[in-house]
């Protein structure tokens, strides 16, 4: 699971408010590159709740990855952003699509319900009587 | 990417040995699967460099195809861990990065707008009725532009009243109706082989948050001839 995914992800547990964001903890993860789209981050960007991003970069142990405020249209738009490893443009698109959470848990914030990550796969399974009416 | 060889590489994909019938696992055909997904594209640009959730993706033929026409992020979701293995195999095989999620899709709580595109072979409703139209439900909440799926075109006029009427969508078009080859997967099936009508199905769901964002995508539609 990689970090956008993460960025759209709640609980659904009885008792929660929103179930948003989850607290992730992390075990084990991995780094995959791939090719970064400037325009997608761009449009992605108003949509993403930076906070929510943030503490799951400093979750990872990255805290310098990402900057506390969310980058302007024009820092991702810099003549070269793409190419240079350094640029914001790059280190948004290694958080939200590079980065992969291959074990850990991912805490509901109301419930503290804790679903597993295992394999890649987060389990968002409830039981029964688990669940928000 | 051309048609004939996103089927082809959609024919090479494994596909469930021991299917759940409770869960109505069929697999989607990779003709109709690259059909689907095809129309999605050429049609109403709405795969390419978008991203795309694949609701009761089974063994992630139409997660797979999706990223395969260069959806930017691709996320199947699906209740059985078996079937995601299976996914998560044909992804690697492929070498496409595709996020899973095991979750049952009534349940799901997935913040909307970061969604653009939900695609779906879901369960027709014959074992557990009504959940057909809690995917399209929950689908029209995710999707910030279109919702595309199958259904038994027996089913026709109740979903297009249930999915205009209660799960919030602004059209529900038929685009299409297939002959859905149904091997003889389950021990009650009792011919070998059963065609069945199925229609293509397009949902938009109205705009949220983003006034204008919905309404053009009908305005987009260049074509609306199925390919192929």
């Amino acid at each position: 699971m990689r970090l956008l995914t993460h960025n759209m992800l709640a609980s659904n547990a009885r008792g929660a408010v929103t179930g948003y964001p989850l607290k992730l903890q992390v075990v084990k993860w991995s780094t995959k590159e791939a090719e970064p789209n400037a325009d997608f981050l761009r449009g992605m960007l108003p949509k993403i709740d930076w906070a929510a991003l943030v503490a799951a970069t400093q979750a990872l142990g990255l805290p310098e990855l990402l900057p506390g405020a969310p980058p302007t249209d024009a820092e991702l738009s810099a003549e070269g952003a793409a190419e240079d490893e350094g640029s914001v443009l790059r280190r948004l698109h290694r958080a939200l699509l590079e980065i992969h959470i291959e074990e850990g848990t991912l805490v509901c914030p109301d419930t503290e319900r804790c679903f597993p990550i295992s394999r890649g796969v987060p389990n968002m399974l409830l039981h029964e009587d688990e669940v928000r009416n | 990417m051309k048609l004939k060889q996103l089927e082809g590489l959609l024919g090479e994909l494994q596909q469930f040995t021991r299917p759940k019938v409770e869960l109505e696992q069929y697999a989607t055909g990779s003709h109709i699967a690259s059909r689907m997904l095809y129309t999605a594209e050429n049609s109403f640009d709405d795969i390419t460099g978008k991203v795309v959730a694949d609701f009761g993706c089974g063994c992630g033929t139409l997660a797979v195809a999706s990223s395969l026409l260069d959806a930017e992020h691709v996320v199947g979701i699906d209740i059985d861990p078996q079937c995601l293995e299976l996914a998560q195999e044909n992804a690697a095989d492929l070498e496409l990065d595709m996020d899973l999620i095991q979750c049952d899709i009534k349940n799901l709580n997935l913040r909307g707008l970061l969604v653009d595109t939900v695609v779906m072979n879901p369960p027709f409703g014959t074992s557990r009725k009504g959940a057909d139209m809690e995917f399209i439900s929950m689908g029209l909440k995710v999707a910030r532009r279109a919702v595309y799926s199958l259904h038994k075109t027996s089913t026709r006029e109740h979903i297009k009243k249930v999915a205009l009427r209660n799960c919030n969508a602004i059209s529900a078009e038929v685009l299409c109706e297939l002959r859905y080859n149904l091997p003889q997967t389950y021990k009650f099936h009792r011919q070998k082989e059963v065609d069945i009508a199925v229609d293509f199905w397009r949902f938009v769901p109205r705009a949220r948050h983003e006034g204008s964002t919905a309404c053009s995508v009908t305005a987009n539609v260049k074509q609306r001839r199925m390919h192929g």
